[in-house]
């Protein structure tokens, strides 16, 4: 069986799967039965100076009948004396000596900090997270966000924590901010052990549209969130990426956002995360989901040989590449199986609105076609199209040549005018625009109407 | 047999009579509606004979605009809860559905029609109304599928309408003529409650037309009329002892039991005649109706029996047997029925005929001809001019319902010979149009 334990930056957990600082932290209990139920390692709940918060908290994104892809909460930090937390994390790692217990701070003066840090430490608490993140309510009174946002006030606040931390210490960044590297950086050069992200995204998650005030409503009024879910998983994965490649950084990575299966914790691996944190999907379904994540992430690892974590770590990286890099000799063109197609034309329609105008439909069959040489390779039909393996996208060049933009940039083969000869799409049929007019019209009419429509002269509605 | 026992109250009727299609609540509906794909030229609306866009009102449910949703379906179709109810949906729409060719449920369609329907009838929500008035009246003879959707239209292009129903209450099949467990009468009445409150047509119950008379003075006073007349009485069959006690036929037989529920008997062993779609609903209700035992004899082969592949699932799922291949040649018995006297048959090259000397007496007590209904050839030879097809339907312009005499105009199973609800009103409303564009020249 593969080894599914982690050393993350000194900290030590029996699997990478630890439940980030949230309400499922908020108590010794919760904790304990996480860590009963198979969880690695669990990051506390912010403890700080107890804060008071508002009743109705958090509001959700649904999707058709898809509850949570997105959620969001206007909760603030731990809401608990201090004392308490600190005593629950004692017993808690008095059970689970194995288990990773990090305790999340945040506080404001170097003073506070530095007596958070040796009070948690004296607990026996495995590693610190500095919550730099939190972008609604604390970020108002300079914390959290407001610090994830200033690389040097954060640098600054991490190199007091270095000052008295005999522990790893995990800086935990916003998202909320253009470029995920500074404030990364900012950490780095404050002496971090790590770094974990991303917190959530500054959000109105819903407007109560009968109401007209944002939700989660509070007394008739909201403020703004943080989000997170399912939905932020490619937000974060992108920024885990910028940070596992910055060649300055060099820092461990926990990887948050989005993460409710293993497929989603492995995606977050392979492209640097040596530790997950998952918050929403613990939140939604409890801490059963665990069995889910340990024994998916076990049977990939059997596959594809992978022994330890460590060896499948940023394996992804070396793959992900600027834009400039990509092989524009490289084509992929879209083949419909006809025996598996169920006429559903999503993808006829798709392409005609949405893309090239490179599928067509032919009388006495629902079976759309391809047109080949209108086919630029972008994927939108097969994404689209609700059966498995219907679509395809299959590769039509050679393999046998490589040109990147960087290089047509370096010959001098770029469009480099308006209306450059060389432009991409110059070449590629469109169809005249008045030859759009009347495919749609019909369908604006009610009933027979529309089937009818050219039939019959229809009478002026009354 | 007996999977039922007789129904003494009305309790254990809509026990026996259970909705196939019971409502959805707003949760069933979007799960349902969340798994629509919203297919280009989809084929649901292909099949739907009065072209409802399916895919758009499933959209509207599922983003929470039941009132939207509403006004789409009405806007093809004003029997719009009714055919959501009774549509053979697993011919038209859902069977038309996508999904089917990848082994996967078909969307509900019908119940989603239903459930969106239903949400503005009990909020009596308007969404529709007269049009300004164009000084012109039509009237309309019977209440039905066709006559009632010919009067929404109509009042939405502006005409007065006068409907004149035989009956005492409106919808005609639909509260007289489907299967109880197809739809109930309260719903279908509030529906046409809610469309009359809509519309303000006026319609005048018991009040059939008959006479050369009654027709003149609808000519003098009228711009136009409509015929939604539908059918007559169950066919007689000519058989020896058709007039015993106890032999009925199913039109009559279900009108009865629509009407009166648990109060009506049923005989202890029903032969029932026939292969359509009427003989399953009667065969299955008489079941419902605690028969111990429920025969369905047919004069051809099982597969060449006219009714839906479902609807004969459906009576043999409460204990309907088929006795096929067999005609009836007498009906016996001294005053009350005491069995069918049969000739089996034999099909060759799609012709039957019968086996000499092959008789035998099916012992029943009692005996449900559903072997079509009669057309109303009488009354209709009293419109002058008016010309019937050799099968006695009314023959009209396809797209306008004109009849040879250029004032009547025809819409339902009078003009179609016999069809669907959903057929009745998608017709009716092209020829309300059509009615507009006559009377507008």
């Amino acid at each position: 069986m593969p080894d599914l334990s982690i050393n993350f930056a000194g900290i030590k957990s029996p699997n990478p799967f630890w439940l980030a600082s949230a309400p499922p932290t908020n108590s010794g209990y919760q904790v304990m039965k996480a860590f009963d139920a198979g969880w690695g390692g669990a990051v506390w709940k912010t403890m700080g100076v107890p804060v008071v918060n508002v009743s109705s908290r958090y509001g959700g994104v649904n999707y058709r009948d898809k509850r949570l892809v997105g959620f969001n909460n206007i909760e603030l930090i731990s809401d608990r004396p201090l004392a308490d937390n600190l005593r629950e994390i004692e017993e808690v790692k008095k059970r689970f000596p194995n288990h990773a217990v990090i305790a999340s701070l945040m506080v404001q003066s170097r003073q506070e900090w530095h007596d958070i840090v040796r009070q948690s430490q004296d607990a026996g608490a495995d590693g610190f997270e500095l919550n730099f993140g939190c972008p609604h309510g604390m970020c108002e009174r300079g914390m959290g966000s407001a610090v994830g946002q200033e690389p040097k006030v954060l640098q600054t606040i991490v190199e007091w924590v270095m000052e008295v931390a005999q522990k790893p210490v995990i800086v935990k960044l916003t998202p909320n901010i253009s470029d995920i590297t500074e404030p990364a950086l900012a950490a780095r050069r404050g002496g971090a052990d790590a770094i974990s992200l991303i917190n959530t995204i500054q959000s109105i998650v819903g407007v109560d549209i009968d109401n007209f005030a944002p939700y989660p409503v509070v007394d008739g009024k909201g403020t703004n969130g943080g989000y997170c879910g399912p939905a932020v998983k490619p937000i974060a994965l992108n920024m885990v990426k910028n940070c596992a490649q910055h060649p300055d950084i060099r820092l461990p990575i926990s990887g948050i956002g989005g993460i409710e299966n293993w497929r989603d914790a492995v995606e977050h691996m392979l492209l640097g995360a040596g530790s997950v944190q998952v918050c929403t999907a613990a939140m939604h379904f409890g801490f059963g989901i665990i069995r889910e994540m340990t024994s998916g992430l076990e049977q990939y690892m059997v596959e594809k040989g992978f022994e330890t974590i460590d060896q499948l770590v940023g394996k992804a990286l070396p793959n992900v590449l600027p834009w400039e890099d990509l092989n524009m000799k490289y084509k992929v063109t879209a083949n419909i199986h006809a025996e598996k197609c169920i006429g559903c034309q999503l993808c006829y329609t798709a392409c005609e609105d949405g893309a090239h105008q490179a599928i067509r439909l032919n009388a006495g069959t629902r079976v759309p076609e391809i047109i080949e040489e209108n086919c630029v390779g972008c994927n939108l039909c097969s994404l689209v199209c609700p059966v498995e393996q219907c679509i395809t996208m299959e590769r039509t060049d050679a393999g046998t040549q490589h040109l990147t933009w960087k290089g047509r940039t370096e010959a001098g083969d770029v469009p480099v005018e308006f209306n450059d000869e060389k432009a991409g799409g110059r070449h590629h049929w469109v169809p005249e625009p008045a030859a759009a007019l009347g495919k749609e019209r019909h369908k604006t009419l009610p009933g027979k109407a529309r089937v009818l429509n050219g039939e019959t002269e229809m009478p002026a509605e009354a | 047999m007996a999977e039922y026992s007789i129904p003494t109250t009305e309790q254990e009727f809509q026990l026996n009579f259970a909705q196939l299609k019971p409502h959805m609540n707003r949760t069933e509906a979007l799960y349902e509606s969340s798994r629509c794909l919203f297919c280009f030229d989809a084929p649901c609306i292909k099949a739907c004979p009065s072209g409802i866009d399916i895919p758009q009102f499933i959209r509207q449910i599922n983003s929470g605009n039941e009132t939207g949703a509403a006004r789409t379906i009405y806007e093809a179709n004003y029997f719009g809860n009714a055919c959501g109810k009774v549509c053979p949906t697993e011919v038209l729409c859902e069977g038309a559905c996508v999904y089917n060719l990848q082994d996967v449920k078909p969307i509900e369609i019908g119940r989603l029609q239903s459930y969106a329907t239903t949400q503005v009838i009990k909020s009596g929500k308007q969404l529709f109304g007269p049009g300004a008035a164009t000084g012109k009246s039509v009237a309309v003879i019977g209440a039905g599928p066709a006559g009632i959707s010919a009067a929404c239209e109509l009042r939405a292009l502006g005409y007065e309408v006068d409907v004149f129903e035989a009956k005492a209450q409106p919808s005609g099949l639909t509260v007289y003529g489907v299967a109880p467990y197809k739809i109930t009468n309260e719903e279908i009445l509030a529906e046409m409650a809610y469309l009359q409150a809509q519309f303000g047509y006026r319609v005048h119950f018991n009040s059939p037309i008959n006479s050369r008379e009654e027709l003149s003075k609808l000519e003098n006073e009228y711009d136009a009329i409509f015929l939604g007349i539908g059918l007559g009485k169950t066919s007689e069959l000519g058989l020896p002892g058709e007039d015993k006690i106890n032999c009925t036929g199913a039109v009559e037989f279900i009108a009865e039991l629509r009407q009166h529920h648990h109060e009506v008997a049923v005989g202890r062993k029903v032969i029932v005649l026939g292969g359509g779609n009427t003989a399953m609903d009667a065969a299955s209700e008489s079941s419902r109706l605690g028969a111990e035992q429920v025969i369905l004899a047919y004069r051809r082969a099982k597969d060449e029996m006219g009714a839906y592949g479902f609807e004969y699932d459906l009576a043999k799922g409460v204990g309907v047997k088929g006795l096929f291949n067999v005609a009836p040649v007498e009906i016996v018995g001294n005053g009350y029925v005491s069995g069918v006297k049969f000739i089996r048959t034999e099909t060759k090259d799609g012709k039957v005929s019968e086996i000499a000397g092959s008789e035998f007496v099916e012992p029943c007590d009692m005996v449900i001809k559903a072997t079509g209904q009669a057309k109303q050839t009488n009354f209709l030879s009293l419109i002058p001019g008016l010309k019937l097809d050799g099968k006695g339907r009314i023959i009209a312009n396809a797209h306008t319902g004109q009849t040879t005499n250029p004032k009547y105009f025809a819409s339902g199973d009078a003009w179609n010979g016999g069809a669907e609800v959903v057929n009745a009103a998608a017709e009716a409303k092209l020829t309300a149009r059509g009615i507009h564009a006559y009377l507008s020249k």
